[in-house]
């Protein structure tokens, strides 16, 4: 797809009557399949409007979450709503839920139109107004030169863009997107999420998205739900997910971070997080006592400015590795028994440090945050 | 593609390959296409033949008839094909072994074998026919005239459309029928609009290779004494009028002819809207469980198929065992006198078929492996020609093939044997070697293309010449296609009819198919005739499980490959 198509996207999406966005709320969803229980006791609410994305390593369940609600895969309990209707027991075919599928499972059989007025076509819409509400997408996602060709005459983007359009020109009240990007190359990646957020906005339309990309997930979502075996570890927008996970999980699974073992003691009337090597740190006194994780980011932790921050926790160790990543230069820190990353912005007048030099690092306490496994 | 320069072994298998198929495909087909435009008096081109054939009212009723055995064929074969094709790939119901079984079970049984066995059954004065006026005072005409060849070839060809169409719905990636079911289509909507235009070509390859069978199909129409159609006509003419009779090379021009049209019907259909797309969802449509009543009617369904479908073996298994079987539900008694009679006096037909038939398929792996190797492994200019003549043999039905070798071969007397060569029993085997060629040709070629170039090459830089890589490293890794190769070619050359019949020269030289068809010429032959055809069931039977292990171990250890190499991988 060129340039002009791509800002013709964002400049027509206006023309199409978006509906009143509606929510879509989970209570208590279960799936299993046979013995197999691949989600458990999911509780959510998307709110109306919202791009929301489904982020999780594969087998989390987070695909079998969005054909759930798309109602495919096997019967799950609990309650699914849309809007105020429970769907939970409606067939695929009468949600009016819109998705968008992986492989885009564009027909081979049919041109791009036959397609794209496939679903107008199944619900008895009028021919002609089949003819101008077909054509008005396929001019949408700037493909309608294309309308006669056949999908495998089209490139990987402008598949998605058939996709897209054959799903949105129904109407849908919810739009699902699995893994929408993950069979695009690299650069147009970057592109089509940037025009697909755009495009959700212009519409208003509640959408929710699968992805196993954080990047894609932190960039285009309002709001992320981690899932993780099965289950639902956290919800929140992307920064406070990468600010203050709630767990372990969502805490490596989001970028990099540094884990230290420890424990919570009581110490009188205060608490105190005790590490290896007689590391301490006090915590809140609300904090339970018991086997908890210090956390923190790398690009938190300083190299050999320990005077400065005189409220922190203080490492001394040896540089093992030094990686140079462009933007920043990504060491890994040998100090006693514990193996700390450390990412320092690249300064083209600072040196790096070398690999074997003593060090000492910091990272400010209020950086720390204490997780539970 | 390896390519060492300077290998004249290559091209002198390349040549012996070329000779042979020459000599014994094109040149007797070209020759029988040639004398069908000759004048007959004349020698001259002329369309006279084909005139005088669609001026000739037999010939005429022939051809329409065959037109018509053969769409119904397809017919019928559809109407036992898609609903077990739609059950085993839609419903989880517990009979998907036992419709894999169907798939098989028609096959190890030539139609001419079983057919007059499904007189015996569905006849005029057939058991179910004896039962139905007795209880309800009517008869079903199901094997009067066409009507037998219709039901003998469509019970015995459906399971090509069976394989080809539950292949082609287990291809379809679910995502397609769901994004329909998305965008609001479900039921027979979503069967008309989506389904099945995406298992088309699965279902018209097996129906376009129902159609070529049928059409051609000499042995079942003659058993069943219906001759007023095409290859029948061909057979007739040519041994009773002679050689020179003009009208069977017509016959076998137009046979040809609607051969290649099925074939490109076929490829036309499957080639370039290749639907198989299996993507990470899984393939195959959803699946679903059925509901109790559902259930029962699956079932039904599948019994009642499977009931027909084993009536030829059914009632074949009676004749070899019955003492008379003549206007009764079953035979009157039992013996073995049948088997005696047949071990006593019938054993020189299985010996020249396992003679007849192991020569042929060893002479078709031989030359399958040669053609798979050079087509793809080697740069000898024009290598393609030998992959397109060895494919090419499956257009040409088994009567053309008997005419062409006896008009080329029967004056060609053989050195020492001191009889023409059309009438020496080695021809019978090479006919049945180019007429088994494609299976064993595609067999080994599949096999070929799973051993990676990089194995030769790893010879070849270890100092191995390209024989001894061939030898050591190539023929021992395609060994399980190679011997499901034989072993298809075995099993379909032990029974075929169509050729062979031409080229019995006398019934010493005789294999079993022949047998069984003398044999069931005469009401008293046919005990025998079906205790030899039983023997040759089984014999087909056994080939048959083999071909499917061969198979089978050859998938496992390619797939315990790929395992191991992505564990090297990662």
């Amino acid at each position: 797809m060129n340039e002009v198509q791509a800002h013709a996207l964002h400049g027509r999406a206006a023309t199409i009557q978006a509906r009143r966005a509606e929510s879509i709320r989970l209570e208590g969803v279960s799936v299993a399949f046979g013995e197999q229980e691949v989600l458990r006791d999911v509780h959510l609410e998307i709110l109306p409007g919202e791009f929301f994305a489904f982020l999780g390593p594969s087998g989390s369940g987070k695909s079998t979450l969005l054909r759930a609600i798309a109602g495919f895969g096997p019967p799950p309990r609990g309650r699914i709503l849309i809007g105020e209707e429970d769907v939970t027991h409606k067939p695929a075919w009468a949600r009016n839920v819109g998705m968008v599928f992986q492989s885009y499972a564009l027909w081979p059989h049919m041109t791009v139109w036959r397609n794209v007025a496939f679903g107008l076509e199944e619900r008895g819409v009028d021919r002609a107004v089949i003819r101008e509400r077909v054509g008005r997408i396929l001019e949408l996602v700037g493909l309608a030169e294309l309308a006669h060709r056949r999908p495998s005459q089209l490139s990987g983007g402008q598949q998605q863009r058939v996709a897209l359009a054959r799903t949105l020109v129904v109407e849908p009240r919810v739009l699902l997107l699995d893994e929408p990007l993950s069979n695009l190359d690299a650069n147009l990646r970057v592109q089509m999420r940037r025009e697909l957020k755009e495009l959700q906005r212009r519409l208003g339309i509640t959408t929710v998205f699968v992805t196993h990309d954080q990047e894609e997930a932190n960039t285009t979502a309002d709001r992320i739900a981690v899932l993780d075996a099965g289950t639902i570890r956290q919800v929140g927008p992307p920064v406070e997910l990468y600010d203050r996970p709630r767990e372990l999980f969502v805490a490596t699974f989001l970028g990099s971070a540094n884990l230290i073992p420890g424990e919570v003691v009581a110490e009188g009337a205060a608490r105190v997080f005790r590490g290896p090597d007689g590391l301490q740190l006090p915590v809140d006194g609300a904090e339970p006592l018991g086997r908890a994780w210090a956390f923190f980011r790398p690009e938190h932790v300083r190299l050999g400015e320990a005077s400065q921050e005189a409220n922190g926790m203080l490492f001394r160790g040896v540089i093992r590795r030094a990686e140079f990543l462009g933007a920043h230069v990504r060491y890994t820190l040998a100090a006693g028994a514990l193996e700390l990353l450390v990412d320092a912005p690249h300064d083209p007048n600072v040196p790096m440090v070398a690999e074997g030099a003593e060090v000492r690092a910091v990272v400010p306490t209020r950086l720390v945050r204490l997780l539970r496994a | 593609m390896v390519s060492v320069r300077g290998h004249y072994g290559a091209w002198a298998v390349a040549l012996a390959v070329l000779a042979f198929l020459l000599l014994f495909l094109v040149i007797p087909v070209a020759q029988v296409i040639y004398v069908a435009f000759q004048h007959p008096n004349t020698g001259a081109f002329t369309f006279v033949n084909f005139v005088d054939f669609f001026r000739n009212a037999l010939f005429r009723e022939s051809f329409f008839n065959s037109l018509y055995v053969a769409s119904m064929s397809v017919v019928v074969a559809t109407l036992f094909a898609v609903p077990l094709a739609y059950f085993t790939t839609r419903f989880d119901f517990g009979a998907a072994a036992l419709i894999q079984t169907l798939g098989v079970i028609p096959l190890i049984m030539p139609p001419f074998v079983g057919a007059v066995a499904m007189q015996m059954i569905f006849g005029a004065n057939g058991s179910i026919n004896l039962l139905l006026d007795e209880y309800f005072g009517f008869t079903i005409p199901f094997m009067e005239g066409l009507n037998g060849v219709i039901l003998v070839q469509s019970i015995h060809y459906f399971p090509f459309i069976l394989i080809n169409l539950a292949a082609s719905l287990q291809n379809i990636d679910r995502s397609m029928e769901e994004a329909a079911q998305n965008l609001g289509a479900h039921g027979f909507r979503l069967f008309r609009r989506i389904v099945f235009p995406l298992a088309m070509p699965g279902y018209a390859a097996g129906a376009a290779l129902v159609f070529l069978k049928v059409f051609d199909d000499l042995g079942t129409p003659l058993l069943l004494n219906v001759n007023n159609m095409l290859a029948p006509q061909a057979y007739l003419r040519i041994s009773s009028i002679g050689i020179n009779d003009p009208m069977g090379y017509v016959i076998s021009v137009i046979l040809v002819a609607f051969s290649l049209f099925a074939l490109w019907v076929s490829f036309f259909l499957t080639r370039g809207r290749d639907y198989a797309m299996v993507e990470k969802g899984g393939g195959g449509l959803g699946r679903r469980e059925l509901g109790p009543l559902g259930r029962l009617g699956a079932w039904l369904v599948v019994l009642l198929i499977l009931l027909i479908v084993l009536t030829p073996h059914i009632g074949l298994l009676l004749l070899s065992f019955g003492t008379i079987w003549s206007f009764s539900v079953l035979p009157d008694g039992y013996t073995l006198a049948h088997y005696e009679e047949v071990f006593s006096t019938a054993l020189p037909y299985v010996r020249n078929t396992v003679l007849y038939a192991g020569l042929a398929a060893l002479l078709d792996v031989v030359l399958a492996t040669a053609i798979a190797y050079i087509v793809w492994r080697t740069d000898v200019p024009g290598r393609r020609i030998l992959d397109y003549l060895g494919t090419a043999a499956v257009a040409i039905p088994g009567v053309v093939l008997g005419i062409g070798y006896l008009r080329v071969f029967h004056e060609l007397p053989v050195p020492f044997v001191g009889t023409p060569l059309a009438s020496w029993w080695v021809i019978i085997v090479v006919a049945l070697t180019v007429r088994r060629l494609p299976y064993a040709l595609r067999a080994c070629t599949a096999a070929l293309q799973q051993v990676s170039v990089s194995l030769e090459e790893a010879a070849f830089n270890l100092g191995a010449k390209r024989l001894r890589t061939v030898r050591r490293i190539v023929v021992p890794l395609m060994a399980g296609g190679i011997m499901a190769g034989f072993v298809t070619a075995f099993a379909t050359a032990a029974v075929e009819l169509s050729a062979t019949i031409m080229l019995v020269a006398r019934e010493s030289d005789a294999p079993v198919a022949y047998g069984i068809y003398v044999y069931m010429q005469t009401a008293a032959g046919r005990g025998p005739g079906a205790a030899l055809g039983v023997l040759a069931v089984v014999m087909v039977g056994v080939a048959t499980y083999l071909s499917h292990r061969f198979v089978e171990r050859g998938r496992r250890v390619e797939e315990a490959d790929r395992r191991l190499a992505v564990a090297q991988g990662a």
